[in-house]
């Protein structure tokens, strides 16, 4: 493993910041938004002291940000921004139309709990509402995932097999403004690893003009999709290279799924985010007291690693999901994708939905323990949602 | 390098200047002049022109997948984005110039937004806002239709009163829109650090000469374009260029500009035709035309057509040799 040279207490914010700094994008449009805020701010600074070569664009809007960041993107520049919650839903239009237009775009975004009513504190219900978007979505548990995420991050979106944009959600407050100590790699290593961009049919290419963003009826529509859904099926296996090029000069290995003591578990809790590091925690107090429980923490959501779950989900006794944003009228978008992936599973667990910590209500070690309970009963039901931390 | 009127001339009669013939839009309509008239400016004047185009009837019949109708580089994001993602493409050009990795670094390069007047007026306003404060050096073009008429001849804010849309008729008890057009040339010059002007493809040399100082101008520019549409506007088809000699010669569409708040009558009608005129000529009028008060709803145009031009004239005069910044 190569020596630590580089360790900081930081922000996740910060520790995001930082990657930016190191991959010196060319454009990076920005609009303060909380728990966001900072990560642009920080970046700001970059710019402002000529630590970077960046052109940023301080816009009027998301709207415009990621209007802004398409633009740059398709004129042949390194292009990235950082949003939250209404922030994202003001951009979701244009959310679309870059990841369409195949524009490998990086985005941070600070989950944060979208309106109404206002709140500025954590869950994912932003992320989720550009679920089916078209945007790969990374997962960090924390400032150092983050940090290493948005790295990898440009890897993947410009990798020719993907061109696709790539979200990296880290929880707002719980890692933007948490202080965590992060590695950062030394600046020549981490800019070596991003590499030059790879750019396609830039527009500024003008003995080569290109029309991009025609209207697309009937007769093409269909199959461009096919394209982009085919695209995504080409992230894991990009994923993987990526993240074993990543761990060569970093020594942290990532995988699709971040798995916790879940070899020998009878019982497994899955949950994006941060969560799984209290979760963690907790399956370290319950294997003290003799119970076989492990934690999945999808690192990926978009594209769904479903055959790696079913992989390990297969002859579980129980499976408990955690999601931090409901799905009002149908079940909670982690869960439905759990579940989904189980009906393939020849020896199927149980199943439980848990919604927690939505509009960032805490969720407590007491109420993890108070599911794996549920679970070690027998008592979880496929079909009922159930709630950690909520008064009731 | 000069405006050369030959050569514009025959860029005009080789029909490609940026857009090439075979688009899909109406016979008649005035939008893909417009373009032509700014592009090939440009082309003459030296500049490599890189167009975005918002949501619209031009952009839709310009780029009908596999086909496009642009021999320059093309960009359509959204409806109401395209001065937010000119100004991403402009910022991409400074940043790749910069890090020498420009695939032409000797071009001279001119960025070129288009919208109609829904895409501009109202939806596009705020990003056409943010991207001329911010300074983008760009020439944002907006084709005044008056109306939505990609979606079908609905209002907007350029709509004049009086004038027949979906979503605003004129029927037995609404006169239609009561709103005066929206006045987006002042909302742009009152941005200040911007060369803002408006053209009619009815004064070709006019129009050439103001793009040619909006590519001089040290920053954005804002060109407001009268741009009739022959199906909604109901004039036949060979008659956009004579509507809009009208639009102008009444004052409803004056030419003028305003460089950092200095006002400039471009073209001085000696004597204003009556508005009731340039009504008159357009089917898109009639059913106002047959109401009982037409003829408040048109004197209350009048006078607002007249008082602005008086207040042009002075304007003129006032603001002679003081550029606000
Ligand atoms: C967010 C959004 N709202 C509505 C539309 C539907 N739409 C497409 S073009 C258009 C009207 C365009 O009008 P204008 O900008 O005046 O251009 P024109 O078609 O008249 O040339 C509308 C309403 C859209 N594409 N996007
Ligand atoms: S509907 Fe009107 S604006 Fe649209 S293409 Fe036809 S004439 Fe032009």
């Amino acid at each position: 493993m190569p020596e630590v040279k580089n360790r900081q207490a930081v922000t996740g914010a910060q520790a995001i910041a930082n990657a930016m700094r190191q991959i010196n994008p060319d454009v990076v449009a920005a609009y303060p938004i909380t728990p966001q805020t900072p990560v642009v701010e920080y970046f700001a600074q970059f710019v402002a002291d000529g630590v970077v070569e960046t052109e940023m664009i301080p816009v009027e809007s998301e709207h415009s940000a990621m209007s802004a960041v398409v633009g740059a993107a398709a004129a042949g520049a390194r292009a990235m921004t950082a949003t939250a919650a209404n922030g994202l839903a003001l951009m979701h239009e244009i959310v679309y139309i870059a990841a369409s237009s195949r524009l490998p775009i990086v985005m941070a975004v600070a989950n944060r709990a979208l309106s109404g009513p206002i709140n500025i504190h954590c869950d994912h219900s932003d992320a989720m509402a550009e679920r089916d978007s078209g945007w790969i979505q990374l997962w960090a548990e924390n400032a150092q995932e983050a940090y290493d995420f948005t790295l990898m991050a440009i890897r993947i979106a410009e990798h020719e097999d993907v061109r696709l944009p790539v979200m990296v959600n880290f929880d707002g407050f719980i890692i933007s403004h948490g202080v965590e100590v992060v590695d950062f790699l030394d600046d020549e290593v981490a800019r070596k690893f991003v590499g030059e961009p790879k750019v396609m049919y830039p527009l500024l290419d003008t003995e080569h003009p290109v029309t991009h963003g025609p209207l697309d009826l009937y007769d093409y529509y269909f199959e461009h999709k096919r394209q982009q859904i085919e695209a995504m099926k080409h992230v894991k296996k990009v994923f993987k290279e990526v993240a074993e090029e990543f761990a060569k000069i970093s020594g942290r290995k990532y995988d699709l799924l971040d798995k916790y003591k879940v070899d020998d578990a009878e019982y497994i809790m899955i949950a994006l985010g941060s969560t799984a590091g209290t979760i963690k925690y907790t399956v370290d107090l319950l294997r003290e007291e003799g119970h076989k429980v492990g934690v999945i923490k999808p690192q990926i959501f978009r594209p769904f690693p479903k055959n790696e779950l079913q992989e390990l989900l297969n002859g579980r006794k129980g499976v408990i999901v955690l999601d931090r944003a409901a799905s009002f009228g149908a079940e909670a978008p982690l869960y439905e994708a759990v579940k989904s992936a189980l009906y393939e599973v020849a020896v199927k667990p149980q199943i439980g939905s848990y919604v927690y910590g939505l509009g960032g209500r805490d969720i407590k070690i007491e109420h993890i323990r108070k599911a794996f309970e549920d679970a070690f009963s027998g008592n979880l039901i496929a079909d009922e949602e159930r709630y950690l931390g909520l008064r009731e | 390098m000069a405006l050369n009127i030959m050569q514009l001339a025959t860029m005009f009669a080789d029909k490609h200047p940026g857009i090439t013939s075979g688009h899909r839009l109406c016979p008649g309509c005035a939008a893909p002049n417009v373009a032509k008239f700014a592009l090939m400016t440009a082309e003459a004047l030296g500049y490599t022109p890189v167009v975005g185009f918002s949501t619209g009837c031009m952009e839709v019949s310009t780029t009908i997948y596999p086909y496009t109708a642009w021999n320059v580089p093309y960009i359509h994001n959204a409806f109401e984005n395209v001065a937010a993602t000119v100004s991403g493409v402009e910022t991409a050009y400074r940043a790749l110039l910069k890090k020498g990795r420009l695939v032409d670094p000797n071009k001279k390069y001119a960025f070129f937004a288009f919208g109609g007047d829904g895409g501009t007026y109202d939806i596009g306003l705020q990003a056409l806002s943010g991207a001329v404060e911010r300074g983008h050096k760009f020439i944002y073009i907006v084709y005044d239709n008056e109306g939505y008429m990609n979606t079908g001849n609905q209002r907007s804010g350029a709509t004049p009163p009086g004038s027949q849309t979906t979503t605003q008729p004129v029927g037995k008890k609404l006169s239609g829109k009561i709103q005066l057009k929206k006045n987006i040339v002042e909302i742009m010059a009152a941005h200040e650090n911007v060369y803002v002007a408006t053209v009619s493809t009815s004064e070709p040399m006019d129009f050439f000469k103001k793009i040619e100082k909006a590519l001089n101008f040290d920053g954005p520019s804002f060109i407001a374009a009268m741009s009739p549409c022959v199906r909604f506007w109901r004039v036949n088809d060979d008659k956009a260029v004579e509507i809009s000699k009208l639009a102008v010669e009444t004052g409803y569409w004056p030419l003028y500009e305003v460089e950092r708040g200095v006002y400039r009558v471009t073209k001085k009608v000696k004597e204003l035709k009556p508005v009731r005129e340039f009504i008159e000529k357009q089917g898109r009028f009639r059913p106002l035309l047959k109401r009982p008060d037409a003829d408040e709803i048109i004197n209350e145009l009048q006078e607002y057509v007249t008082s602005r031009w008086e207040r042009l004239l002075a304007l003129e005069e006032a603001t002679k040799d003081k550029p606000i910044r």
